[in-house]
Formats: C-alpha cells, structure tokens, sequence
C-alpha cells in the first residue's frame, strides 16, 4: 500500500472539519473499493478519513412508509435486519447477492453509491425507488444524485448520512453476476409504489452508470407482469461492451433480468 | 506512524505501525502470526481471511488503524493447545487441502458460516458461502465435506459446553 495518512472520526462533523484540513482527502467507510483503489494507485489520497465507527451513521429505522438506512451501515446488517426485510425485501435481496460474506462484512451503502461503480448494485436500487439522499449539508433525489461514471452530484467534502426508500407496494432486484468479481454484469430493480407508478433501474448496462429504463417502465404501467415486457426492445446505443458481454448481449440482459425481477416482486 | 492497539487472539497488543499499513501485514510482519496468507492481495481469494469480532473479514482490505479497538481472530488462535478445533480436525479427517495456502483462509471463512448458520447448512448453502474463498487444488469437494462435517461436531462440542 502506497503512503497516506489515516484518521479516525467520531463525528461526522469531526470527519468534515478534517477533510478541510487535508490536502486531497478522501472519505473511508468499510473501503472494500476504496483500498482496492489505493493498491492499484488509481486514488492516491493524501489523506484517509474513516466513517465507518461513527454511531450516528449506523443503523435502520422504519417509520411508517420510510425506511431509513444510515450510510455506514455495513451489507451484512442490511441483509438480515428486520424492518428491512419486512419493508423492502427486495434491498434485504440484493445485498445478499453482493460481494462476497467477507465483503458484506465491511462494505456500506454508502461507500456503494458514494462511488458510484456502473455496475455496483445499490445505484439502482436507489434510482428504482425514488430514494432521498440525505447528506451533512442537504437532500439530494436520487434522480439529480447519480452523474454518470463514477460521478456524483457530491460535492468536495459532502458526507453522506443515510438514504430513505419509500416503501414500494412492489419491489424485485436481479442480476446477472460477474462470477469472478460478484459485480452486475447487468441488474435491473424494479419497483411499483404505493401510488401506482412503475420506476425500472438498470446497472451494469449504460456506459453512464446507472439508468432508467422508461420502455420496460412504460410495459409494465400497462401490466405488470414478466410477459408485459417479451415485446419490448432495449436498443444496444450507449451500452457497455467488454470482455464479458457485448452491448447487444447487455442490451438482452437488461430485458431478462427486468422479466426475472418482477416475477421476484409477485 | 500510529500505535494501533488490538487484541489478537485472546492476548492484547500495540503495534505501531505506518498509517499504509494493512491488517495482514501487521499480522504477519509485525506479529509473526504468518499463518494468514496473502493470495490476490485484491480481495477475491480469501487466503487472508481473518475474525474481526467474530465476523469473517478479508484481511487485505482493511488498513491496520481500522482495526483499532478490534479483537481479531486468527488461525493460529483457534485450537486449544494441542487440541485442534473441530473446523480443522474435520479438514484433516476429509482431506479438505492439497497444498494448503487458501486453508487458513477457508477454514476461518468455514467457521463463521458455521457461526452464521447454525444447523441449517446444507452443501448448497456452503457452496454458495465459499464464494469469497478460492482453493486451486481441490476442486471444492473435500472442503464442502469437512465444513459439513464440521458443522455437526461444532454443533455436538457446543451442547457439550
């Protein structure tokens, strides 16, 4: 590991007053991407501030249709608290299929959509739900929060504090995973809410991170149902191509799992 | 530098070590507990898989100082005295390594699926827990065999106790 300076924050305000302190900072919450990152000397921060023992951005509470997860709230305890998998089984899901038990064991939602990986899972969770994020300054919609690639609308020094979910009516997340690094190759969370709208997200699929899909969004207001969505075509424009799946084959992806996702919701 | 105060293996420590400084490097190079191995060193293979307060974490993806306060687990932490733990008496009785350098690995991963699960694993739920765990001997069998197989002897020990 190259050199840094590491600092532990009680308090979130702690954690700000020494980002303005340091030279090029960067914030460290279970670092299961972050440290990764330092290795390969794609981030060299000068600085690191651990998040991740701080009490007031642990936990989850649900309040009538809220559920309220604190941003350090590591995968493992997302994936087995109760309210979560009472209100929203679809997040208690997807958790469950990310990283590895050792990675639930470090990683947050947090640090996930902090990142902003285009094929981290919790973008689209977020984007599908219509969630809040709250930060140490403001509320962010997740429609403004998410910028493309590894961008945010963070601005330098902004803490993410939790992120509120309506509870939806309907939820179901599924992915295709990369089998070496439990990545979405392509997911697509689908989500009803209480009021009748349909919001689709797809990772892992656009070359700008994380996206809606209004096509799938718009079959499914009609029916909501797997076989709603058999006649729609998702063009292969703007999608990521590798190694392990071309445009077209993500293009298919995004309707597969779209269809797997709402047979998951019921 | 920073002095990092842990306790590893029952016994408390400080170490002072660089702020750079990883949770398997103060293990290995600091406290000669070289029983931790390093594979990848990118966090998919699991050789470095230790307990931080009884969770299974990936000790090559942790800066020491984040592990300040913790008690830390390792393999050479399990047994008592010369009675092996039931995890690695059931790898040795199961043949569940050739050359050995992901075991340490597996066999604190394979504990804390245990833990996790009580009696309710079955091979396909250990199959699909060991995804964070890489082995490029065995083929996996023998590994699922002893965690199974351990599972029920942990099961028996602790109504013992």
């Amino acid at each position: 590991m190259y050199q840094t300076t590491y600092h532990r924050a009680s308090s979130v305000d702690e954690a700000a007053s020494l980002f303005g302190k340091s030279s090029e900072a960067k914030f460290l919450a279970g670092g299961q991407t972050l440290l990764p990152v330092m290795k390969q000397r794609l981030a060299s921060p000068s600085d690191v501030i651990d998040l991740g023992k701080i009490k007031e951005l642990q936990g989850v509470e649900l309040s009538g249709d809220t559920l309220t997860i604190k941003a350090a709230t590591i995968y493992y305890d997302i994936m087995t608290n109760a309210d979560v998998k009472k209100a929203i089984p679809a997040i208690a899901h997807l958790t469950s299929v990310l990283g590895d038990p050792a990675v639930r064991h470090r990683g947050t939602i947090g640090g996930s959509i902090a990142n902003n990986d285009p094929a981290a899972d919790f973008p689209a969770a977020l984007l599908a739900l219509g969630a809040t994020v709250k930060t140490n300054k403001r509320s962010i919609a997740a429609d403004d929060f998410f910028k493309g690639l590894f961008t945010t609308a963070l601005e330098d020094g902004e803490i993410i504090t939790a992120v509120s979910f309506p509870v939806p009516a309907k939820a179901g997340y599924e992915k295709m995973r990369h089998p070496a690094s439990r990545f979405a190759l392509t997911g697509v969370f689908v989500a009803q809410t209480k009021s009748g709208e349909v919001r689709v997200a797809a990772t892992g699929a656009s070359q700008n991170g994380v996206m809606r899909v209004p096509a799938i969004e718009a079959a499914l207001k009609a029916n909501w149902s797997p076989s709603a969505i058999d006649g729609v075509t998702i063009s292969a424009n703007g999608l990521l191509a590798d190694i392990h799946g071309s445009a077209e084959y993500r293009a298919n992806l995004v309707k597969v799992m779209a269809q797997r996702a709402v047979k998951a919701a019921g | 530098m920073s002095t990092v105060k842990l306790t590893v293996n029952g016994k408390a420590v400080a170490v002072e070590v660089e702020d750079r400084t990883l949770l398997v490097q103060l293990l290995r190079e600091h406290l000669n507990l070289t029983g931790t191995h390093v594979g990848c060193d990118t966090s998919q293979c699991g050789a470095c898989v230790v307990h931080m307060d009884g969770r299974a974490v990936k000790s090559c993806t942790m800066l020491a100082g984040q592990a300040d306060g913790a008690s830390i687990t390792t393999i050479e932490g399990i047994a008592k005295g010369d009675e092996l733990h039931p995890m690695q008496a059931a790898f040795r009785d199961n043949h569940g390594l050739q050359c050995g350098y992901c075991t340490p690995g597996m066999i604190m991963s394979a504990i804390d699926i245990v833990h996790r699960h009580g009696g309710q694993l079955d091979e396909a739920t250990v199959r699909a827990e060991l995804e964070g765990n890489i082995c490029r001997c065995t083929g996996y069998h023998n590994i699922v065999k002893a965690v199974l197989d351990a599972a029920g002897r942990m099961k028996v020990s602790q109504a013992a106790e």
